[in-house]
């Protein structure tokens, strides 16, 4: 992890819904290759600023930067160069896993060379070419998340944010998913997460909470351990919730 | 324990080649907070809408309080409450409009069992004219709960109630299901956090369609063969692939703040490990034995199974 590289930037960040302030006067950077978890609770306004991060939505105010592009007029160079995936949404369950590799590969303009030999590829790595002609809803959930990962980041992307990626997930698929997730940030790519699961807020380089729209701290896990004398983020998080 | 709430005998279910639920048997006490722990496709769902009546097993038989669930379903449905694990209320109707239609079906108010519901219900009120679909995920989570106890089920059958739920809603959802046992109401919960498992009186850990283990909690985690080590030094991720390398390791995997390891005969001491460590460039490195939890049990029943597959 390199402090001097950010590739993301935010400044003051504002977001209002009429009068609801969803965002308020956000201010943070994460750097190349590292692991930023992103926590609040449910409400708190963490899927607004994910949305405007990925370029899906506008900021009312401040100043974003993204892989190098604004949030206001460059969204579209944000999105080809991030990488994003969710529980809710990652693959398409009636294609199999081939073609929604094929797929991806496409929208992100990837070459059929590309497509194919990176194809090759992730069916290595993942152990999965047996099932290669299989529909994604015929997978294990498991399977399925470590896959839409791998395809979330099939184009090298500077930065890949992933919401919730491992909810539902059993806790060795959990585990082997977070080791994806050291190799990736290894690999020189950003991961920015968010998880209901607070033991894995302690596999970040850094963490965040947020409530009610304001980020109420961010520092290393071990740091906030110390500040807020506990000796998990678990109770960190309790106790910065419970004080709203 | 008094008599049982529950006795599941046997059931098996399947969809097609994919076999849900293989030969499940088990019982609940009246009175009794029993958690079904295991992650996304392990069967807890299957089990569940059988034993509400809204799914038929293939084998095995299932009796609530006594009556079959196959054949005596329309008993069964008066004194049961189900909380599907998604969100099964009428988004376009308002929160007080809910509630009513859950307690007009029943027969009942929300007058007569006000007191079920009241220290849930009053965190909503302020929200009561609300469309349902329009609340956040707790509130939304909370007024389900509402819903399903209108009724004053005998037994509360909860499908992942805290599935997506942030930590803080978590800890209020089980200190409302506490209340909930104290008045005699039994439940059976399910869940794939596993922090949740030491809040019941009894759990099962299930994991494709199988139960691998059923105790009180502690006893589960107790029943663990093997010392577990934890470890942790300032870069956690060369130093889980550095563990993977030290003699006689067997099982290596994160959790959370250290990475958890067992060990056959060899390495059996701290000082070698540590020197091990050192010897690799790692600074500040932390060794401790540590007493297994729940995650740690359910990570070693999960290979075991895999193992005799």
């Amino acid at each position: 992890m390199s402090e001097t590289e950010p590739v993301i930037i935010v400044k003051d960040l504002v977001k209002k819904f009429g009068s609801f302030i969803a965002n308020d006067h956000l201010s943070f950077e994460v750097y190349k290759g590292e692991i930023f978890g992103f926590l609040g609770a449910n409400g708190a306004g963490k899927t607004t600023a994910i949305r405007i991060l990925c370029g899906l939505s506008s900021p009312t105010s401040g100043e974003i930067m993204v892989a190098g592009y604004n949030a206001y007029n460059e969204a579209d160079k944000i999105k080809k160069n991030i990488g994003y995936m969710s529980q809710k949404f990652s693959l398409y369950e009636d294609l199999t896993v081939t073609e929604n590799i094929r797929l991806y590969g496409g929208i992100y303009g990837l070459s059929r060379k590309e497509i194919r030999s990176r194809t090759a590829e992730l069916l290595e790595k993942l152990e999965i070419a047996s099932v290669k002609d299989t529909l994604i809803r015929d997978l294990p959930l498991g399977w399925r998340q470590k896959l839409a990962f791998s395809v979330a980041i099939i184009h090298q992307p500077g930065i890949v944010f992933l919401d919730e990626p491992t909810g539902g997930v059993d806790p060795i698929t959990r585990r082997q998913f977070w080791e994806m997730i050291y190799v990736t940030a290894h690999e020189g790519i950003t991961v920015f997460v968010t998880t209901h699961y607070l033991d894995e807020a302690e596999y970040c380089d850094r963490v965040t909470i947020m409530t009610d729209g304001k980020i109420m701290a961010l520092d290393t896990p071990l740091n906030l351990k110390k500040q807020f004398e506990v000796n998990t983020i678990n109770e960190v998080f309790l106790k910065l919730a419970r004080n709203t | 324990m008094q008599d049982q709430a529950v006795i599941i005998r046997q059931v098996s279910k399947s969809y097609g080649n994919t076999r849900a639920l293989r030969d499940i048997s088990f019982q609940v006490g009246k009175g009794e907070l029993f958690g079904l722990i295991g992650p996304d496709g392990a069967g807890k769902t299957s089990l569940f809408r059988i034993l509400t009546t809204l799914l038929l097993p293939d084998q095995g038989s299932v009796t609530i309080e006594g009556y079959d669930v196959v054949k005596q379903y329309r008993k069964i449905r008066n004194l049961a409450g189900y909380m599907p694990g998604r969100f099964s209320l009428y988004q376009d109707l308002s929160v007080e409009e809910n509630l009513k239609f859950f307690a007009t079906i029943f027969g009942t108010t929300i007058k007569e069992n006000y007191h079920l519901i009241r220290d849930i219900y009053v965190q909503i009120e302020p929200f009561k004219d609300r469309l349902a679909g329009k609340l956040s995920g707790g509130m939304k989570q909370k007024l389900a709960l509402c819903c399903c106890l209108v009724h004053k089920p005998a037994i509360l059958v909860l499908d992942e109630p805290t599935t997506g739920v942030d930590a803080i809603s978590r800890k209020e959802f089980w200190e409302m299901l506490g209340r909930l046992k104290a008045e005699g109401i039994t439940i059976l919960v399910s869940t794939p956090y596993m922090d949740e498992a030491s809040l019941c009186d009894r759990i099962a850990l299930i994991e494709k369609g199988s139960i691998m283990a059923i105790d009180r909690p502690e006893n589960i985690s107790g029943s663990f063969s093997k010392p577990i080590w934890a470890v942790r030094s300032r870069e956690m991720y060369p130093l889980l692939i550095d563990l993977r390398q030290y003699p006689g390791v067997e099982k290596v995997y994160l959790f959370g703040q250290y990475i958890h390891l067992t060990l056959g005969n060899e390495g059996q001491e701290p000082g070698r490990m540590k020197k091990f460590l050192e010897d690799k460039g790692h600074e500040e490195v932390e060794i401790k034995v540590i007493t297994p939890g729940i995650e740690d049990s359910f990570i070693e029943l999960m290979s075991q199974q895999k193992r005799h597959e």
